[in-house]
């Protein structure tokens, strides 16, 4: 059973005798959906959340013993690109799964980046399908907002968003829409179908050949520097448009200060916006750069230290709704070369919980409650997912169990993804998955992927 | 000594005049009718050079030559043909699986010498990379000022011209700061980045209100064209606030040198008049550039630890 | 920077076989034998291999001019560019070659403070012939320990000194080392 990792279809019925299910016991169950936060039973029956309670008797139903472990409802990814359809031998939807599974997530947001683009139903819809076929997480795929990402003319938007896929987050992500007037038009078409203009930040112009964030260790290490400003302005562009149009913004991994700050004062005039922020941005500075390793090249790029602790700042008061990993396979071969030739971006879901365990919640920026909250709850909220991101009880079980605790070395031999380019490789990290529940059925036990059992 | 030279970053004061002694020992040498010692007999260096210049690679292969190694030269000229072949990390390998003793790398993009180092058990030379370094080029440099005045320290360095995309200019100021140099850098602010100061360099924006103090000024090369972007409006406005004329030379102190790495764009940063002043010693520069990287070769592939004479 | 090869801790003294008057004679003698044997100091060019050889040629030119009363030609050559194993031992500091301009058609005496194995000598012979072509080359050395690996010998030896494998020959000098004396002793852990 445990040694299939390929799922077949999350309506396969449990074959077990009577009530099928788990009984997850003594663990410190956190909702921050519901403001639960206290030691106690969750009990998984026929794949809602039956009950939780201080002292469910299971009956005939598999106990499984979580004390001293945290249950929080499953991780929701609102960043995630897979690189299906056109580069399957970096990551396909199922291989994003399992890696996601693996990192705590039930849900994960799928980029349109992929060649082709996600600019039409039948991509959203055959990436949807191909979520659904992998049934380890929710794959919500996001929309482009234009034709191949060019940002000259809309995306079949309407149709994505009434298509089986039921796309509600619409983005260029990779890059920023850099005509103000198309940003506009985006913004209020959008507006028909409830949907969220979600923005890459960058002005192109700014940031033209930028190979890391411009500040002293870029003009040090020689490299051309992706001013915070190149973000800043596209960010305060987008904000001043979503006051104008009332459609709603999402700022993707937002990365310096004066963006922190800008969405802190947007959201108290009532701008309809809401952002991200990534584990690498909150982690790492650009003095990981020093050793010119690519798998440290990403985009935005890693910032100086005040941007960063801005960033945490940014978490830990609010401003910054999510947690986001902007997972970004690459071979090996693409990133085992020159600095400057190797294309930006890391993998992440299965390093992100870990990350903000570590950074975050250890190091007292961030109460247990409000990292569950950056990773499970805004996010779902966002995207409109009601299955996910909460303990709600008779809602699907989409559930994280997790050691707080635990201290353990992250190895990109192990992961799941099929890309291994991560800067945290070798790195000590404290926080651990343990299990994961997926619409009921484990995914994950015992820190082993198992895939949907039948 | 040490196994790569990668960066001026890496060298002690101590260890720069170890290269400037060395270099002056060699330099003896190739005074003589009899240029070639057997030194490095039996060694393998590749210049790889993935950025056309001929000056720099062959004062690396006439270097190596004269110390009886063997020469492999290998160019690549830019991303696309590269792209085509093979990786640099494959190429890094094959030259590896050759048995090279040293890799001589000028390279596009900032850190390839860094990167080739982590590939590879030969040493690894830089000889250029992207806007980062070019240590060698400051070691001559060093070098050819020390000829003059024998104490580089409170020696006060102006350079002048394009900054920002210059390794010349980051590897020169690491080891004129090394050695006591005051530096200054001078030109237009889009072309100077004010982080510079934390290298320890002064900045100035105004050539005349620093020429009369200068005991050097290094001028580098300005781009005439940008592809990417219009840094100053025009050559003729750029040698008229920056560049070295004969009416700012008339204002320098009467033993202050001018120095450019060379090529040079003549009536830009320099004028032609100035470039053939004795007190230009461009031509000093690249003779001095054989000797440093004699003195390096012989450093670097002389051995791993310091040994006793029998 | 420490003198090359005077690293000292691996060296036990077991015995002082010269003194500064046993040195100053056996130079005495080795000035007299190399005029003799050249018949007089015409085209003589006495060279010192650095480092302790060079000190060591002044005072034997030195000797020469007190008795013949003519100013020889001499100088230092450092061999360290032409040694056979560089990359074994690390790169040397290099001194200053200074020997006198034109060889050809002369006799240049070699002079180093102890000869061993040969190959310091090898060096040097190949590091005058880039120099010039002399018409001879001399040999004269302060010490010989034995132990050759090339067929070398000295014209001119201060002292034979039998020594064994694991033993080690140390010369001091006051030019460099403070004092004059040649000292015998093990070489601790040198072996393997
Ligand atoms: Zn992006
Ligand atoms: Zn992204």
């Amino acid at each position: 059973m445990s040694g299939s990792q390929q799922a077949r279809s999350t309506s396969t019925p449990f074959a077990l005798g009577g009530m099928s299910g788990y009984l997850l016991k003594g663990g410190r169950v956190v909702d921050p959906s519901s403001g639960v936060d206290a030691v106690g039973d969750l009990l998984i029956a026929d794949r809602v959340i039956a009950e939780i309670g201080d002292s469910i008797d299971p009956g005939s139903i598999e106990v499984i013993d979580v004390s001293g472990l945290v249950v929080a409802p499953g991780l929701v990814d609102m960043h995630t690109h897979v690189r299906e359809p056109g580069r399957e031998d970096e990551e396909t939807i199922a291989s994003a799964a399992r890696a996601a599974a693996a990192g705590g997530y039930t849900a994960i947001c799928t980029m349109p980046n992929t060649d082709p683009v996600a600019d039409t139903a039948s991509v959203v819809e055959k990436v949807w399908a191909l979520g659904r076929e992998a049934g380890l997480v929710q794959v919500v795929p996001a929309g482009a907002l234009s034709k191949g990402l060019v940002g000259e003319s809309m995306a079949d938007i309407g149709e994505m968003a009434r298509s089986v896929a039921r796309v509600r987050l619409f983005t260029d992500d990779g890059k920023g829409v850099q005509s103000a007037l198309f940003a506009r038009r985006a913004m209020e078409y959008l507006i028909a179908f409830d949907g969220i203009y979600a923005e890459h930040c960058e002005d192109e112009s700014l940031a033209l050949g930028g190979q890391m964030h411009e500040g002293e260790r870029s003009i040090a290490l020689g490299m051309r520097g992706i001013p915070a400003e190149a973000e800043e302005l596209m960010a305060a562009r987008d904000v001043a448009l979503s006051r104008l149009t009332g459609c709603r913004l999402h700022l993707l991994h937002i990365s310096t200060a004066g963006t922190v700050e800008l969405v802190r004062r947007a959201k108290s005039e009532g701008v309809p916006v809401t952002c991200e922020a990534t584990p690498h941005h909150f982690t790492l500075t650009d003095e990981a750069l020093e050793g010119y390793d690519p798998n440290a090249k990403v985009n935005p790029p890693l910032r100086s230290e005040d941007h960063r602790d801005a960033v945490i700042a940014g978490l830990a008061d609010g401003t910054i709704d999510a947690i986001a990993t902007d997972h970004a396979p690459h071979a090996i071969e693409e990133k085992d070369i020159e600095f400057q030739y190797a294309p930006p971006g890391l993998v992440g879901l299965e390093t992100s919980l870990a990350l903000t365990l570590t950074e975050l919640f250890h190091k007292g920026h961030l109460s247990l409650s409000d990292a569950i909250e950056r990773l499970s709850c805004a996010p779902a909220r966002i995207l409109g997912l009601p299955d996910h991101g909460t303990l709600a009880v008779g809602g699907p079980a989409n559930v994280v169990v997790f050691d707080p605790d635990a201290s353990w070395e992250v190895d990109p031999h192990l992961f799941h993804s099929l890309s291994r380019n991560t800067p945290f490789g070798g790195r000590k990290v404290t926080g651990r998955v343990v299990h994961t529940f997926f619409n009921g059925n484990p995914t994950t036990r015992d820190s082993e992927l198992v895939g949907v059992s039948v | 000594m040490f196994k790569h030279l990668l960066s001026m970053d890496q060298l002690s004061a101590d260890d720069i005049t170890r290269v400037l002694d060395t270099a002056e020992s060699l330099r003896q040498v190739t005074d003589r009718p009899i240029k070639k010692l057997p030194t490095l007999r039996g060694r393998t260096v590749c210049n790889l050079f993935y950025e056309a210049s001929t000056r720099t690679r062959i004062s690396f292969e006439l270097a190596a030559k004269r110390l009886s190694a063997d020469v492999i030269n290998f160019s690549a000229d830019s991303k696309s043909s590269v792209a085509k072949g093979e990786s640099f990390k494959d190429t890094a390998w094959t030259l590896e699986a050759m048995g090279v003793d040293a890799i001589v790398v000028r390279h596009g993009s900032s850190g390839a010498p860094l990167q080739l180092s982590r590939w590879v058990k030969a040493s690894v030379l830089n000889a250029g990379d992207g806007w980062h370094e070019h240590p060698t080029q400051a070691l001559l440099d060093i070098f050819s000022i020390r000829e003059h005045f024998k104490d580089l320290s409170g020696l006060n360095v102006a350079i002048a011209g394009d900054v920002l995309h210059s390794r010349v200019a980051r590897s020169n100021v690491k080891g004129l700061v090394t050695m006591g140099a005051n530096v200054v850098l001078v030109g237009p602010p889009t072309l100077i980045p004010i982080q510079a100061r934390s290298w320890g360099a002064e900045i100035s924006y105004d050539l005349d209100s620093v020429i009369e103090d200068v005991d050097v000024c290094y001028l580098l090369r300005v781009q005439k064209e940008r592809a990417t972007e219009q840094l100053f409006p025009s050559n003729r406005e750029y040698a008229a606030n920056w560049g070295l004329d004969s009416r700012r030379v008339a204002k320098m102190k009467p033993d202050a040198l001018v120095m450019h790495p060379g090529p040079m764009n003549r009536g830009v940063e320099i004028s032609a008049d100035v470039s053939e002043l004795p007190r230009s010693i461009v031509l000093d520069q690249v003779s001095n550039g054989l000797a440093i990287r004699m003195s390096l070769l012989y450093l670097m592939l002389g051995g791993a630890e310091e040994g006793d004479v029998s | 920077m420490a003198q090359p090869g005077r690293k000292g801790d691996d060296f036990a003294v077991k015995a002082r076989v010269m003194e500064s008057d046993d040195i100053r004679r056996a130079l005495t003698r080795i000035a007299h034998e190399i005029v003799e044997a050249n018949k007089g100091t015409d085209d003589l060019v006495i060279v010192g291999i650095r480092t302790r050889g060079a000190p060591l040629a002044d005072r034997i030119a030195a000797d020469i001019a007190s008795f013949e009363g003519v100013d020889l030609p001499s100088g230092a050559l450092d061999v360290s560019l032409y040694r056979d194993d560089v990359g074994l031992r690390g790169p040397r500091n290099l001194e200053a070659t200074t020997v006198p301009a034109d060889l050809d058609g002369r006799v240049v005496v070699l002079v180093d403070d102890v000869l061993f194995t040969g190959r310091t000598i090898r060096a040097a012979f190949e590091a005058i012939l880039d120099l010039g072509r002399p018409k001879a080359i001399k040999l004269a050395v302060l010490v010989d320990r034995g132990h050759r690996e090339l067929p070398i010998r000295a014209d001119h030896v201060g002292k034979n000194l039998p020594t064994s494998s694991g033993e080690d020959v140390r010369v001091h000098l006051t030019e460099i080392d403070g004092e004059d004396a040649v000292l015998i002793g093990r070489k601790d852990g040198g072996v393997g």
